[in-house]
Order: structure tokens, then C-alpha cells, then sequence
């Protein structure tokens, strides 16, 4: 039982990480029908520049908004230089120049840094208190899921509440009224682009200290997990992103608890080929259509 | 190679008693890829004898990458199916040549028969792969393919480590091939006899995708590629129709891998990792998406680009560390620039441009005449 | 940061003139659809083009909001030349375009519907009050604020695509087809609203539209269009009372 609890916190955990990134992927998709499959790569590098910075400075925090700073610029770029200029009659097109980017960016990081696992710090103590004898929670737990939380519930305002959220709602579903009724649609493009690339750099300078450590394919699996994530929810709902990302890393950590961690990037491929083979619209579908 | 000599004569009946004139336009299009296909084959064994071993190592090496490209090809470019994993493909058939090719050494079997057998049966292996995953795939659209078999991309080479009393985890297996036939005499390159094996096997499969193109199934791949409702609406089965161009394009994928590892005489996790499969993609859409030439541009090109890094990276000098990393990484830095350059300026690669400079040629020639 | 406007001196050009068009050419490919179009719409009047399906309408309402770029002539709002105005720089110049179809989005309510008609305006108060004064005009939208577009009637997508551009209070309002689809008497109510919209804001409309009847009814200027040109150009009284040309055009 000790075992268990332990594991549904670690696995909640992970899965408010991979919640993140799957609506960061969540965010681009409903933006600009593309899957960002450079997104893991685009976060990796924000993440590499966040050790440089603290590497030089000494200080975790600045390294740490740094990379969210440099995750926002890096979405921008990849929008403005490279997505905008991206042929969108074919779904393939963008689907194969992400890959490209992911090509790309993992070998500029490979001959910048070099191919080795570098060490990735992690802010707080990771090793968790007990209450009543019971590990639980380890302060870096609460760390993640007070800061995905904030990203989260914050992006939740922004899209319902704020101006600038009805501009890019309004421009991801329609963009040609949209502009008739003064919406800048590729600004609100570069912008979801931004906000969704920072969001992925969060999810990478959450995750990185937790697993291996700095390398530039730390995220090809938690891409997986994400993009599987997305699936889960829908790739068209942000909450079912949320849903699919802790359902997600409940089921990592069981599978990795109980019968071995090698076995986790299977599981991951079973869950992703058993939903979009039983209900390929995502588990939330027929709930969402009902609510939209 | 002696395949398809084999299979010359009878085929040449069918053009020469051709009754109806559709039968007579079918036995030339035959005609013309056999023709096509002994001309690469005597142009291949003349170049055996004319290079160095290293080239001729090089250029096997390119042959199994071609059946590979060659099948993504007709999946992606002519049915429109994007596959990120065939990597993995190309794992399963250079597992299953290394698992036959062990398992005869063990009981100490040897004769020419047996190496045809072990990639007859790494074929099989990847068809039954790709069916499953042809039979999803088929269900899926777009991003959604992709998100799968990049996971089929990631996970399947971590099997063999998690399973590692198989497939003996990073290490990997080895795989036992007999030397060149005593008849080509004692002092015969190993290398040439590795290119004769590769091109033969390669120009086989390439022969029958050729044909298959040009017959009913590949109009029915195009035809879905295109639109599938109108496809279906023509009486063609989509789903059917996909899942046969996935088998199609794994059994020539198994072939490649099947190839390689018979080429490194070992298998490991490390040579078919992701990148590999993104490589495979990048060879299939800068060679030019949906046509088999271009697949042979790709299949250069992943030879001819980390060796041209190479050089490059030596004539520089350089501490040995920023070179390694350097050479690691240049040719993928190109490779996925090049992608992107591709895909925004010329969507139909280097065979596409080709194409257009030829027609731009053949028009102005009447032109000249009239 | 806008771009520096242009102002042509022209003396045909009167200055109650709204909207001056000449010698537009625009089309999707290469064949252009509209070939040369002359046109003027007084400021607070209402003109309807009229005119059988492909005689370039549509085309004409596009070109004139920047939806595709003309190949060749002028496009003058209130002596302003829009050549090079990006689309949404448009409403920001006082004009409006209902698409064909309306553009309700469908997926947003519709408060968030009527609040995107108004976001662009630096004058957040007035922005408010337009919105209330939507609200008063079209009673049902009111009740269902909190609905999403899919779930209206097509008679309240019209209310609400309509209300949404006026929450804009655009100077010159582009209508395709408002009567597309809908009631008899849905029709009749929207276009006495255009006319009561006329008299009491000043507003200037122009209306594209196959129901040449209602039309006509309501408009002061009836613009003829057939196969990409303006075959005639006339007050509406005279052409409603024109036998020949209804025979020839308009098929009634």
C-alpha cells in the first residue's frame, strides 16, 4: 500500500509534466493543425540554454527563466522563419519539416555540447517526506505540480477570460472572419506558437532532473508520452490534455513500479495504439463534442 | 543478379505474341524495367571490378538503403502514408537475419542456399510487423500515423534492451556469413562479393516495385493517396489497399535491414535508433517524394553525406574532440536543413527537379526542329 | 502603426461618396473574374449588386475587403485608397464584411462572438456601448449570450454575424447574401432593419444578393452584374420598374 501511494504521487508527478507538454502540443495543433513533433528537440535546447546560464551565473532561477524566456523566442523563430513558409495543403509537409528541425536542432546541440548525459540539477530536495510514515511527497513534487499548475490554470484564464485568448480562439478556428474582424491571425499564430514552445521548455526544466540528466534526445521519449498524452485526451481539448498527461504518468509509474521500468516505452506504445484504435477522436471525445 | 536473369526469358513470350493491345503495352513496361534492370545489374559488376573494395562496401551499403527508401517511397510518396518508423522495420528483418544466420551456424549448416533462406524469412518476419501495423496505420490519418510509428521508431530498438536474453541488449548479436563461393576464386574481394549480394537482392526488389507501381495496385495506391473518398467511391477497398502498400513497404525495408546486417556482419539497438528512420524519411523526400529515382538519390546520399562530412571535418584542424563532435553531427545538421529546404523550395526533390530540367530540355528540342 | 494614406485628388470624386471603385480587376487564378468594375455608393445610401450565380459578386465583396488582391484599378473609402491595406486593417477604417455564410464562429458564444466585432477599438467604452445597443437591437441574441454559435437558428446566426460588425459601427457595412437560406419573413425584418439603420446611424450598405426582389426593395442604387462586369448601374426604382433589363438579368 506504502508502495502504491508513493507510486500515484511519482506518477502524478510525471503525468503534470507530460500533462504540460501534450498542451503545448495541444496549443499548436488547434492553432495551426500541426503536430510539433520538434517540440521535445525545441525544449531540449531551451533547457541547454538554461545549464549555460547557470553554469555561468551559479544561480538555478535565472538558468530556469531563461529557458522558459528562450523557449518562448525559440517557438516565435520556428514560426516566423520556418512554419510560416511550410506549403499547409498536405498535412505531411509540416509534419516533415518539424522532423527536420528535430534533425536540426539535436545536432547543432550535439556539436555545441558535446553527445554525453550532462547533469541536470533539480532545485529542491528530491527525496520524500513522510507523514506518517509514509513516503509521500518530496519538496521537488510539490515544486513541479505548483508550477505546472500555475502555467496551467494561467493559460486556462488567458484563453477564456482575456482579449488577447478570444483573438487566438478566434483566429485558431476561423481565421479568415477572424481577420475581417481585425484579428492579426499570424501574430496570434506566433503567439500560440510562443506561449506552447515556453510551455514544452517548463515541461523539459521540470522533467530533465528527474531522469537521465541534459542530453539532446532527453525528451524523444517523453514526446512519446506527451504526443500519447494528447491522443488520450483529444488533440483538439486542452483539459483532455491535462486528463490524458496524469493518466498517463499513473500508468508509467505503475508499469515501471510493478514490473520494471524497461517495460515503460512499451507500455506507452500499447496505450497509444489501443486508444486511437478503440476510440481515435481521444478517451474525452464524445464529452467534449457534447460541451463545444 | 542471376534472379533476374532468370526470370528474362519467359517474359519476353508474352510482348512477342501479344494479341490485344494492352497485353502488348504491359509485356513492354516489363520489357523495359527487365531491360532496365540487367543494364544496372552488368553496369553494377562492372564497376566491382573497376573500383576499390572500400567504394564497393560503400556502394552495397547504399544497394541496402535502397530497398528501404525504395519502400517508403511507395508508401509515403504513392499511397501518402507517413511512416517515421521504418527503422524499426528494418531492426526487425536485420534481428531475424541475425537470429537464422545463428541458428544455422550453430548446427553447423553451410551452403549458398541458406543466406536467400535467412532474408527470405527476415522479409517474412517484417511483413507479419508491418501487416499490424499496417492494419492501425490504416485507421489512422496525418499526425496521428506519425505519432505512432515514431513510437514504433523509439520503442522497438529499446527492446533489445529490454528483452536482452534475446537480443543481447546494446551489444547486440552477431551474425556469421559465409565467405564468397570457392568457384570465384581464392583471392575474390570479400567487398565485391558483398556488393554482388546486396545488388542483386536490391535490383530485385526494386524490379518488382517497379512493376508493382505500374500495375493496377500501384494506380489504386495513388488513387487513395489522392482522395480516398473518391478512391472508395471507385470501388477500391482504401483500408485494404493501405495496409498492402504498408506490407509492401516493410517487406522491402526488412530486406534493407535484413542487408545491412548481413553487410556488418552484426546487429545492434544503436544502428536503428530513431535518427535512422528520420534519415530514411529526409533520403525519400530529397530524393523526391513518390518516385523510385529519387529513392535512389536518397540511397546515395546517406552513404555519400557522412563521408563527405568526414573529409571535410579532416581537412579542418581541429582538437580531436570538437571533430568527433563535429563529424557526428554535421552530416544531421545538413541533413535536416537540407529537409527543410526541400520541403518549402522544392517539394519535389532532387528527381523532381531533374524531371522538370528534362522536360524544360525535350520541349525545347521539337521546338528547335520545327 | 498604420501605413501613410494616400489620398487622391480627383475631381469626380464627390465628396458624399463613401465608396469608389474603378477599373478593379481581380480573380483566383489566372483568368480574372471581375473584369473592370465601376462603381460608387454614396455615403448613407444602400446599394444592392445584383445579378445571376457566378456573375463575380462574391469576387467584387472579396476584393474590396483585401480577401484577394486585385489585379489591377482602385478601391476608395472615403477617398482613401486601400490598395496594400492588410485585411484587418479594414475594419480599423470603418469597413465591415459579412461573408457569405455569415462567419459566425461556431465554436465561441455568442457574447464572445459580439466582443471579438468590437475588440480592435482603442475606445473600450464606446465598444461597450455598441455592444449593449446590439443587444437592444436584436432582443434574442441577448437571451442566448452564453450559447455557442452552432446552437443558434440560422435566423440568429444572421442577427448575430450582422450584429457583430455593427458593434464595430463600421461606415460602410458589405453584405453577402443575407437572405441566404432563410424565412421569408426573416429576410423582410433584415432588410427593413438595413434601411432603419440607413435613416437613423447614416450607415452605408452595400448588398450583394440573389433575392433581387427584397433587394431592390430596400436600396437606393441597384448595380447589375453579369459575367464579371457592372452591366448596369441605376437607381433601384428604375430598374425594379425595367421590364427588358429584369428579363435579360435578373429572370424576373
Amino acid at each position: 500500500m506504502d508502495r502504491f501511494v508513493f507510486l500515484t504521487i511519482d506518477g502524478l508527478s510525471r503525468g503534470a509534466v507530460y500533462a504540460a507538454f501534450a498542451l503545448a502540443l495541444v496549443l499548436i495543433w488547434r492553432a495551426a493543425r500541426v503536430v510539433n513533433f520538434a517540440q521535445g528537440a525545441m525544449a531540449v535546447a531551451a533547457a541547454y540554454v538554461a545549464y549555460t546560464v547557470s553554469a555561468e551565473t551559479g544561480s538555478y532561477w535565472l538558468g530556469f527563466v531563461v529557458a522558459i524566456v528562450a523557449g518562448l523566442l525559440l517557438g516565435a523563430l520556428v514560426d516566423r522563419a520556418v512554419m510560416r513558409f511550410v506549403d499547409h495543403t498536405s498535412p505531411l509537409n509540416p509534419v516533415i519539416v518539424a522532423l527536420g528541425l528535430v534533425l536540426l536542432i539535436q545536432a547543432v546541440l550535439g556539436m555545441v555540447y558535446g553527445s554525453e548525459f550532462r547533469p541536470a540539477e533539480a532545485p529542491f530536495s528530491r527525496s520524500a517526506l513522510s507523514v506518517g510514515g509514509v513516503a509521500v511527497l518530496s519538496p521537488y513534487d510539490l515544486f513541479v505540480f505548483a508550477a505546472i499548475g500555475v502555467v496551467v490554470s494561467g493559460l486556462a484564464w488567458m484563453f477564456a477570460r482575456t482579449p488577447v485568448g478570444l483573438r487566438m480562439r478566434a483566429a485558431a478556428f476561423a481565421p479568415e472572419v477572424s481577420r475581417l474582424l481585425g484579428v492579426n491571425v499570424g501574430g496570434m499564430l506566433t503567439l500560440g506558437w510562443a506561449l506552447a514552445s515556453g510551455v514544452g521548455a517548463l515541461a523539459a526544466m521540470l522533467v530533465i532532473p528527474t531522469e537521465l540528466g541534459l542530453h539532446p534526445h532527453a525528451m524523444d521519449l517523453v514526446f512519446v508520452s506527451a504526443f500519447t498524452a494528447a491522443v488520450v485526451g483529444g488533440l483538439d481539448s486542452p483539459p483532455g490534455a491535462v486528463v490524458g498527461g496524469l493518466v498517463v504518468g499513473l500508468l508509467l509509474s505503475y508499469v515501471s513500479g510493478y514490473a520494471g521500468s524497461d517495460l515503460t516505452p512499451l507500455a506507452v506504445l500499447v496505450l497509444l495504439l489501443a486508444v486511437l484504435l478503440v476510440r481515435p477522436g481521444g478517451l474525452f471525445a464524445p464529452v467534449a463534442a457534447r460541451r463545444v | 543478379m542471376s534472379a533476374t536473369r532468370a526470370a528474362l526469358p519467359p517474359t519476353r513470350e508474352p510482348d512477342g505474341v501479344g494479341e490485344r493491345p494492352v497485353d502488348r503495352r504491359r509485356g513492354s513496361t516489363l520489357l523495359r524495367h527487365l531491360t532496365f534492370t540487367l543494364a544496372a545489374a552488368l553496369l553494377l559488376v562492372g564497376v566491382s571490378y573497376a573500383v576499390e573494395p572500400f567504394r564497393n562496401f560503400q556502394l552495397a551499403t547504399v544497394a541496402a538503403y535502397l530497398c528501404a527508401t525504395a519502400g517508403l517511397t511507395v508508401l509515403t510518396g504513392l499511397n501518402g502514408q507517413l511512416s517515421l518508423g521504418h527503422g524499426a522495420l528494418m531492426a526487425t528483418g536485420a534481428y531475424t537475419v541475425a537470429f537464422c544466420q545463428n541458428a544455422f551456424a550453430d548446427r553447423g549448416m553451410t551452403g549458398g542456399w541458406l543466406l536467400p533462406l535467412s532474408l527470405g524469412a527476415a522479409i517474412l518476419s517484417t511483413v507479419v510487423v508491418g501487416a499490424v501495423v499496417g492494419v492501425a496505420a490504416a485507421r489512422l490519418r496525418g499526425p496521428y500515423l506519425a505519432g505512432v510509428t515514431l513510437a514504433v521508431a523509439i520503442v522497438v530498438p529499446a527492446l533489445a534492451v529490454t528483452f536482452d536474453g534475446v537480443f543481447n541488449g546494446e551489444q547486440g548479436l552477431s551474425v556469421p556469413v559465409e565467405p564468397p563461393p570457392a568457384s570465384l576464386g581464392l583471392y575474390f574481394p570479400y567487398e565485391r562479393w558483398q556488393l554482388w549480394l546486396a545488388g542483386a537482392a536490391t535490383l530485385l526488389a526494386m524490379l518488382l516495385l517497379a512493376n508493382l507501381i505500374r500495375s493496377r495496385f500501384g494506380r489504386t495506391f495513388r488513387a487513395v493517396r489522392d482522395d480516398e473518398v473518391a478512391a472508395r467511391l471507385a470501388g477500391i477497398h482504401v483500408a485494404r489497399t493501405q495496409v498492402l502498400a504498408f506490407v509492401v513497404s516493410a517487406a522491402t525495408a526488412g530486406l534493407g535491414g535484413a542487408l545491412l546486417a548481413v553487410l556488418a556482419q552484426s546487429v545492434s539497438p544503436g544502428a536503428f535508433s530513431l535518427t535512422l528512420s528520420l534519415f530514411l524519411l529526409m533520403a525519400v523526400v530529397i530524393g523526391g517524394l513518390g518516385r523510385l529515382a529519387g529513392a535512389v538519390w536518397g540511397a546515395v546520399l546517406l552513404v555519400a553525406l557522412p563521408d563527405l562530412t568526414h573529409s571535410v571535418t579532416e581537412l579542418l584542424t581541429l582538437s580531436p574532440a570538437v571533430a568527433q563532435r563535429l563529424e557526428g553531427n554535421l552530416p544531421l545538421a545538413i541533413f535536416g536543413v537540407t529537409l527543410i529546404v526541400v520541403m518549402i523550395a522544392a517539394p519535389g526533390g532532387v528527381q523532381g527537379l531533374l524531371s522538370r530540367l528534362g522536360r524544360a530540355l525535350l520541349a525545347r528540342l521539337p521546338a528547335r526542329r520545327s | 502603426m498604420r501605413a501613410p494614406q494616400s489620398r487622391t485628388e480627383d475631381d469626380t470624386t464627390s465628396a458624399s461618396d463613401l465608396l469608389v471603385v474603378r477599373g478593379l480587376v481581380a480573380g483566383y487564378g489566372a483568368a480574372p473574374v471581375l473584369q473592370a468594375i465601376d462603381l460608387t455608393v454614396p455615403a448613407g445610401t444602400i446599394a444592392a449588386v445584383v445579378g445571376a450565380n457566378g456573375a463575380g459578386k462574391t469576387t467584387l465583396l472579396r476584393a474590396l475587403s483585401g480577401m484577394i488582391r486585385p489585379v489591377a484599378g482602385q478601391v476608395l473609402l472615403a477617398g482613401e485608397d486601400l490598395r496594400g491595406t492588410p485585411v484587418e486593417q479594414l475594419v480599423r477604417r470603418g469597413m465591415a464584411h459579412v461573408p457569405e455564410g455569415r462567419g459566425v464562429i461556431s465554436e465561441l458564444t455568442v457574447d464572445e462572438n459580439l466582443r471579438l466585432g468590437g475588440l480592435w477599438r482603442r475606445d473600450r467604452a464606446d465598444a461597450g456601448r455598441a455592444l449593449d445597443e446590439v443587444y437592444e437591437l436584436f432582443e434574442p441574441l441577448a437571451r442566448r449570450r452564453r450559447h455557442l454559435g452552432h446552437q443558434l437558428s440560422g435566423g440568429e446566426r444572421q442577427m448575430l454575424a450582422l450584429g457583430r460588425a455593427l458593434v464595430g459601427r463600421p461606415r460602410l457595412l458589405l453584405l453577402d447574401e443575407p437572405s441566404l437560406g432563410l424565412a421569408p419573413r426573416v429576410v423582410a425584418r433584415t432588410m427593413a432593419l438595413l434601411r432603419q439603420l440607413r435613416d437613423q446611424t447614416g450607415l452605408t450598405v452595400l448588398l450583394v444578393e440573389q433575392n433581387v426582389r427584397s433587394a431592390l426593395a430596400i436600396a437606393d442604387q441597384g448595380v447589375v452584374m453579369s459575367l464579371g462586369r457592372v452591366v448596369t448601374a441605376a437607381p433601384a426604382a428604375t430598374l425594379r420598374d425595367d421590364v427588358e433589363l429584369r428579363h435579360a438579368y435578373l429572370g424576373f
